[in-house]
């Protein structure tokens, strides 16, 4: 039951998690803003529709969503979850994780200089750069985890987190707000990109895009809505008591109170220059290194 | 200097411009330009085998124009004015794409509205300006966008994110409007629609200067009520769309709170326009000789509510969008065009006094209600898309301040008057200040007291080449965000 309940819910979590984003935007701003489940709404639309294929592309370009999206369930196979627990566990397959999410960014890449459109390379040169700046921040954070709890799988990693009180509430802090620049940053959000412009120069996520329709859009909302569920969901994993019959009703909670975050975030203040954004995300290395100077440290009894 | 001294709306006698001769016309205009008078007009037309260039130059300070012709026939070829000072670049290309009078040695001869297929077929195609190198691509953009707005292509080089150089490239919506109030000339009434539809956000600004053109032309002197409410009318559209680009700005950073603030603010005002015209943009109110509608005291009661909440709405809005470190991070710095260039390139409206140039139609040129009450020149000095945003804003305090004071003065009176026949042989310039900038129109009229010739100039004109100066070293996408500050007119360019 608790495991049915889960997966429809992570099914179904992309979407509503896009609507309360929509939803506390409108609401800061005054409007009443669209249905909570309106991006299901559009999912359903485009899948709909037909698709207009540029002549220019290659194989790339049409597995390129479906490559998308299996990566990114094939990420969440690896995540520990309250009632199902994890699918897929072996000593370091958090390295697997990070893979499989950088397949799905490998093929959006490709893909999207299949088109051969000066904006799409503009918008991949974009995500690249950025990319290359959060993996090895993503990596520090992973290995602080490993060396703090000794163990080097995700499953193994979180059950002991959890399970002691003694790991302070500091290093949670850190790895939490560091997790949240990456969601920022990997789920294209204010300040590092604008989900909602029209203005193809500025944009970096969407303008990658901008040659799909149909069926392969549908997709390509649903696996980026799907991301930042699975990162919020690792943020989650944090914060979740093992053993509890809670735990469940927590992590639906924080997933849904991140979305709430970066709804006030994206109120709150205006997206940064793009020459600006890689300070903001050189913020979560150095947040990560401050992590894994606080573990040396507590490891050698320092603290 | 040997030339006409006129004054904004006096029509003066074809026989009383004084005609010099090419290279007087040139020495002295380049005269003019250096003791700091600034060009306004510099357009031809065509007589039989005769090419009539009629130049006006403004001396701001002492509110005085001043106007000169010059004859010349086809296939002439002359010293290009442009290499000893810039201003005159875009009239010079206009006015030999137009009459085929070659400008010897102008840097940039490019075609202004006929596409880079050029003006005939017997010269080679427009090549757009090129970069090569490592790192360096090209990036061109429309001229079909990705939003609902006008027609345009833009052709960036640049190296990584940073432009080297933009080229602007327009024309696409060419609709021959100068030639269509020629052949209109007879029907007052369609005229004044052309007039309305220059450029559909400057309404009023346009059909004004059309308006009050013509009633200098037939000598008629329109009722104090209706030049009020002309007035009104004029800055009613200015902050509606400072408010509109305000909230657009705000948009294109996601600053998600300005966005919709102004956005609801700007639709407060565009219906108070409504009320007065049954228009949101003003159109049918202006008539040759007064306006079509008068303001009941319900309505006058109602456009003092409306500005009052704008007023402290506003006010709030800007304070937390101006404060927000986020914002101004975006705009402060981003853009920039100095005094130097500004004035160099003949930049006018909010876009010239944002970097520190002090002009303004309605304080140096006045007209109608303007007359009534003086226009303080708001000027900013930085230059870049923090100064064009912050000017919108204080823009629209003193407009709401003008048309409360305007109320005051309304009186009472016919809000129109009868039409007359325009004088025979007549040139009239007429000058506004749009919402956009400088509006100039002129018109020449024949000797049985038609149209023969008219010349709009759209702010547009002389402010698309600061686009392209004011995005150089700056980011690609950044882009957006300069174009929005400025907010030109395609179609008020293309004509």
């Amino acid at each position: 039951m608790m495991m049915t309940v889960q997966i429809l819910f992570i099914i179904f979590a992309p979407f509503l998690f896009l609507g309360i984003i929509n939803r506390i935007k409108a609401m800061w701003a005054g409007r009443k803003g669209s249905p909570l489940i309106q991006p299901l709404y559009d999912f359903l639309r485009l899948l709909r529709k037909g698709e207009v294929i540029s002549k220019t592309t290659s194989i790339i370009f049409k597995i390129a969503p479906a490559v998308n999206l299996s990566s990114v369930i094939f990420a969440f196979l690896i995540l520990p979850l309250p009632a199902i627990g994890a699918v897929i566990s072996f000593d370091g397959d958090f390295i697997l994780f990070a893979y499989a999410l950088g397949l799905a960014k490998f093929l959006a890449i490709v893909a999207s200089l299949d088109t051969g459109s000066s904006f799409e390379g503009m918008g991949a040169s974009r995500e690249v750069t950025f990319s290359t700046i959060v993996e090895p921040a993503f990596f520090i954070l992973l290995g602080t985890l490993a060396l703090l709890t000794g163990q080097t799988s995700f499953d193994a990693i979180f059950n002991l987190l959890n399970s002691s009180a003694g790991y302070t509430v500091l290093i949670k802090i850190l790895f939490a707000v560091s997790l949240i620049i990456m969601i920022l940053t990997e789920g294209s959000r204010v300040p590092v990109d604008d989900p909602n412009t029209h203005l193809e120069l500025t944009m970096i996520h969407e303008v990658m895009i901008l040659d799909y329709s149909g069926p392969d859009l549908a997709f390509i909302f649903y696996s980026s809505g799907l991301k930042l569920v699975l990162l919020s969901s690792l943020l989650a994993e944090f914060f979740i008591p093992s053993n509890s019959v809670f735990s469940l009703i927590i992590f639906i909670g924080i997933i849904f109170l991140t979305a709430a975050l970066i709804g006030i975030i994206e109120s709150l203040i205006a997206r940064a220059r793009m020459s600006h954004v890689p300070q903001f995300i050189f913020l979560m290395t150095a947040l990560s290194l401050i992590a894994f100077a606080v573990v040396i440290s507590f490891l050698r009894g320092g603290l | 200097m040997s030339w006409a001294e006129i004054k904004n709306l006096q029509s003066i006698s074809l026989k009383d411009i004084p005609e010099l001769s090419f290279s007087e016309l040139r020495s002295q205009l380049l005269d003019g330009i250096s003791s700091g008078k600034r060009l306004v007009q510099f357009f031809g037309e065509k007589i039989n085998d005769d090419i009539i260039l009629y130049t006006i130059l403004a001396d701001d300070e002492r509110s005085k124009l001043f106007i000169a012709l010059s004859k010349s026939k086809e296939g002439d070829v002359y010293k290009s004015l442009t290499s000893s000072a810039k201003t005159f670049h875009l009239f010079e290309r206009e006015f030999y794409e137009q009459y085929g009078v070659k400008p010897e040695g102008h840097p940039w001869l490019k075609p202004v509205r006929k596409g880079i297929a050029g003006v005939s077929s017997e010269e080679t195609p427009y090549e757009f300006f090129k970069m090569s190198g490592e790192e360096v691509h090209e990036v061109g953009v429309g001229p079909i966008h990705a939003g609902i707005i006008e027609p345009g292509h833009f052709r960036f080089s640049c190296h990584g994110e940073v432009i080297h150089n933009l080229e602007i490239e327009l024309g696409f919506q060419h609709r021959g409007i100068e030639n269509l109030f020629l052949k209109n000339k007879s029907n007052p009434i369609y005229l004044l629609k052309l007039a309305e539809s220059i450029a559909g956000d400057t309404v009023i600004g346009h059909a004004g200067a059309f308006a009050r053109a013509m009633e200098s032309l037939a000598g008629i002197n329109i009722s104090r009520r209706a030049m009020i409410i002309r007035t009104i009318a004029l800055e009613m559209e200015r902050i509606g769309i400072h408010l509109g680009d305000l909230s657009a700005l705000s948009g294109d950073v996601a600053y998600t709170t300005g966005n919709a603030v102004f956005g609801a603010l700007r639709t407060k005002i565009i219906n108070t326009t409504l009320a007065i015209c049954g228009s949101r943009f003003g159109r049918g109110l202006i008539a040759a000789g007064g306006v079509n509608f008068d303001l009941s005291s319900n309505l006058i009661n109602e456009i003092i509510k409306t500005l009052n909440k704008i007023d402290e709405d506003a006010e709030l809005a800007a304070g937390v969008l101006f404060s927000s470190a986020s914002v101004l991070a975006r705009f402060e710095k981003t853009g920039i065009i100095t005094r130097d260039t500004a004035r160099e390139i003949g930049l006018v409206g909010p876009a010239a006094r944002s970097s520190g140039v002090s002009i303004d139609v309605r304080s140096d040129h006045p007209y109608e209600g303007f007359m009534l009450l003086p226009v303080y020149k708001l000027t900013l000095n930085t230059g870049d898309v923090f100064a064009r945003a912050y000017i919108r804003y204080i823009e629209i305090t003193q407009s709401i301040k003008i048309i409360k004071e305007l109320i005051n003065l309304l009186g009472e009176g016919e809000v129109i008057v009868q039409n007359k026949k325009i004088f025979p042989e007549q040139f009239v310039i007429s000058m506004s200040e749009g919402w956009r900038g400088e509006i100039s129109h002129c018109a020449v009229t024949d000797n049985k007291g038609q149209l023969r010739k008219y010349k709009i100039k759209d702010p547009s004109f002389n402010n698309w080449l600061a686009v392209a100066l004011a995005v150089r070293k700056n980011g690609i996408s950044d882009f957006p965000l300069v174009n929005k500050s400025y907010n030109l007119s395609y179609s008020g360019f293309d004509l």
